[in-house]
């Protein structure tokens, strides 16, 4: 196999820029993780898994990095909890002081409940936003939708998908990897 | 593909949607049927309760209409009880929410994996609960559409900030934190579900509606990796508030120097009540969902049980503060304390008092009997007394306290209208409507969730030996 990726497409017809990947099916989680493992051991690196429910053991066996939304959470409670502790002082102290019941104008003690909730609130949209945008989502529409089980892998099926710009993509012998690793219902997907 | 938990008797009773799937296609069937009605048609039962139930909220809808209409003298709220039903009812609904994140959070935490069954619906009551809360201090105000003056929102037609040194602006926080979180906490978990749905659906109409839910779920294990872990830091931070809500609400109370509310027991003393009268209404709804919509497989006796269990747990913690609250009343020798916990026993509100005792600590003890967990006529019962309950225990807390504080010059009476009562029935309307129409309309039980249990289940049986291959 001389011939790259590009030229490789062109000569199937599909232009350089209509494959988008090739997904493979299998009906067990277990299979589906063996078969991650082979095919990352045969040197692919842009791999994906779709799957009805987190199967334990793939994030390994195709090298996906693990979830950077802790680091981003904390950032998320560190700015909940400065917002609400200048809101507190700002309000009480600087713009409209006003002394009630004889109370500070600002006191760490009394701060600590809303402080306490928009820590709380933050962290909750950092988790939620930052967890729909590491995932690229909203998305209306993707290219894996394209394959004949891409329905079922919220259901009851396990698709392998080796994406069309992994250095070692080659649409024939992507093809056969995937067969010779057990999937069934290996399909080209254009993009 | 199959399912081998049969040599787990445990988990037969526990998991049923998997343990009766042949296949876990099976667990996305039986789920998602409910709510496609077109293969399993919706029982009859189930639209002559949602009649009655929508009826009953046009009931609060006219309601609210005659008190904004009028103003708030159309409730009871009077001196010397200023606070009266409304808040009694504020923290009623509060704390029926809270089971919902103990459930859906808390449990996830110790990784009980009962819990799949019965957290969606949980967690959508909480968030039904909460709006039903939400409305008390909402048309207290008198004015709903100034609402916004509760927030820190610079505006010119007020031109003043709120009083962060009141717990009444701890609440406002507490409180619309915990349904901000409660609705992301359940969205989240929803959205692959909503993904199920949508790949199953048949009509435009559903592809459309579940296809922009779902937001363009497709499963992926980066999706997954990522989704795991908000998953987890959102249980985790539901753990603390849910504790913190609680304990805010009964600020309002303690913060305060009236005889019977100044006490530093007051916040886990309401969180154990809460978490207690919130188990019990999961329970009241789970018996009729399971009844109208036949889900007597998928919500087993032993879940019961299990929630019943808590509930006697809870109704004990309720019961030793009563305890503690007499005992320290006594202890301290303060006057007024003391004759404010003798008033409560033995004053004009004795029937309310001995109706809370009765039914928050004396009746749940039945529970220390297996037969009576595991009977469903005995666990409605008790579901419906320990609401009662729980619902006394604010009343009595708020009207024994204000109508005989310090001066008898301030004593007085609390009368509540029609119109009061009215709008608590009303409440429940909407509740069940929602409710109803939720466990109708949405996926009542975390498909995916229930699967991975599952599955996981399998390979704890198999050993490590697949992944080793």
């Amino acid at each position: 196999m001389s011939l790259n990726p590009e030229e490789m497409k062109e000569k199937l017809g599909l232009g350089p820029d209509k494959v988008w990947g090739i997904i493979g099916e299998f009906s067990e989680p277990e299979d589906l993780v063996v078969a991650g493992r082979k095919i990352k051991e045969m040197g692919y690196t842009k791999l994906d898994a779709m799957s009805p429910f987190p199967v334990h053991g793939i994030d390994d066996a195709i090298g996906i990095p693990q979830s950077r939304l802790g680091w981003m959470v904390i950032w998320c409670s560190a700015a909940g909890a400065a917002t609400a502790l200048l809101l507190i002082w700002w309000v009480g102290a600087i713009n409209y002081p006003l002394v009630i019941g004889g109370k500070p104008l600002f006191d760490f003690s009394y701060s600590v409940p809303v402080t306490f909730e928009l820590t709380v609130l933050f962290s909750a949209f950092g988790a939620f936003l930052g967890m729909f945008g590491f995932n690229g989502l909203p998305k209306l529409y993707h290219p894996s939708f394209k394959h004949p089980s891409a329905y079922r892998a919220t259901d009851d099926r396990f698709l392998l998908v080796i994406e069309a710009d992994d250095p070692q993509f080659d649409p024939h012998k992507t093809v056969a990897d995937l067969k010779s690793v057990g999937a069934a219902m290996v399909e080209v997907v254009e993009g | 593909m199959s399912l081998v938990v049969e040599q787990n008797p445990a988990l037969l009773e526990l998991n049923p949607p998997l343990v009766q799937a042949k296949s876990i296609h099976d667990v996305t069937e039986q789920i998602s049927v409910i709510t496609e009605g077109d293969v399993v048609k919706t029982p009859t039962k189930y639209w002559i309760a949602l009649g009655i139930t929508s009826s009953i909220t046009v009931v609060l809808a006219c309601m609210l209409t005659f008190l904004v209409w009028n103003g708030i003298g159309v409730w009871g709220n009077n001196r010397p009880v200023g606070w009266a039903w409304d808040i009694t009812n504020f923290v009623f609904w509060i704390g029926i929410g809270h089971a919902g994140t103990l459930i859906s959070a808390i449990l996830f935490l110790f990784r009980q994996k009962w819990r799949t069954s019965i957290n969606r619906s949980a967690e959508a009551m909480t968030l039904f609960a909460v709006m039903c809360a939400g409305l008390f201090p909402l048309f207290h105000t008198g004015r709903p559409w100034r609402a916004y003056w509760l927030f820190p929102i610079p505006n010119t037609d007020l031109n003043i900030w709120q009083n962060f040194r009141s717990p009444l602006i701890w609440d406002v926080f507490a409180v619309s934190t915990y349904f901000t979180v409660s609705l992301l906490f359940w969205f989240t978990g929803l959205v692959p579900d909503l993904a199920t749905l949508r790949d199953r659906a048949t009509t435009k109409i559903r592809q459309w509606v579940f296809g922009a839910l779902s937001l363009g779920w497709r499963g992926s294990a980066r999706h997954w990796t990522n989704y795991e872990k908000a998953y987890m830091i959102l249980a985790g931070i539901s753990t603390p508030l849910v504790l913190s809500v609680h304990s805010i609400v009964s600020f309002d109370f303690a913060t305060s120097v009236i005889p019977g509310w100044h006490t530093t027991i007051f916040p886990p003393y309401f969180v154990a009540g809460a978490i207690f009268s919130g188990f019990a209404m999961v329970m009241t709804l789970l018996l009729a969902a399971r009844w109208l919509l036949n889900l007597q497989n998928l919500i087993t006796i032993k879940h019961l049980e299990n929630m019943n269990k808590i509930i006697l747990v809870t109704g004990t913690v309720v019961g030793y503060a009563y305890a503690s609250e007499f005992f320290i009343a006594w202890y301290s020798g303060d006057v007024y304390e003391r004759f404010t916990f003798w008033n409560r026993a033995f004053g004009p509100y004795w029937w309310a008092a001995w109706s809370m005792y009765t039914c928050n600590v004396f009746i749940p003890q039945l529970y220390w009997f297996r037969g009576c967990r595991r009977n469903l006529w005995v666990m409605f019962i008790i579901s419906i007394t320990t609401n009662i309950g729980m619902w006394f225990e604010r009343f009595v807390i708020i009207a024994t306290s204000l109508t005989r504080d310090f001066l008898p010059s301030s004593w007085g009476e609390f009368h509540p209208t029609w119109v009061d009562m009215a709008t608590f029935f009303g409440t429940f309307g909407l509740f069940l409507t929602l409710f109803l129409l939720f466990a109708r309309f949405l996926p009542m039980i975390a498909i995916s969730e229930v699967k991975g249990v599952l599955v996981n289940e399998k390979h704890a049986f198999k050993g490590e030996e697949v992944l080793a291959k």
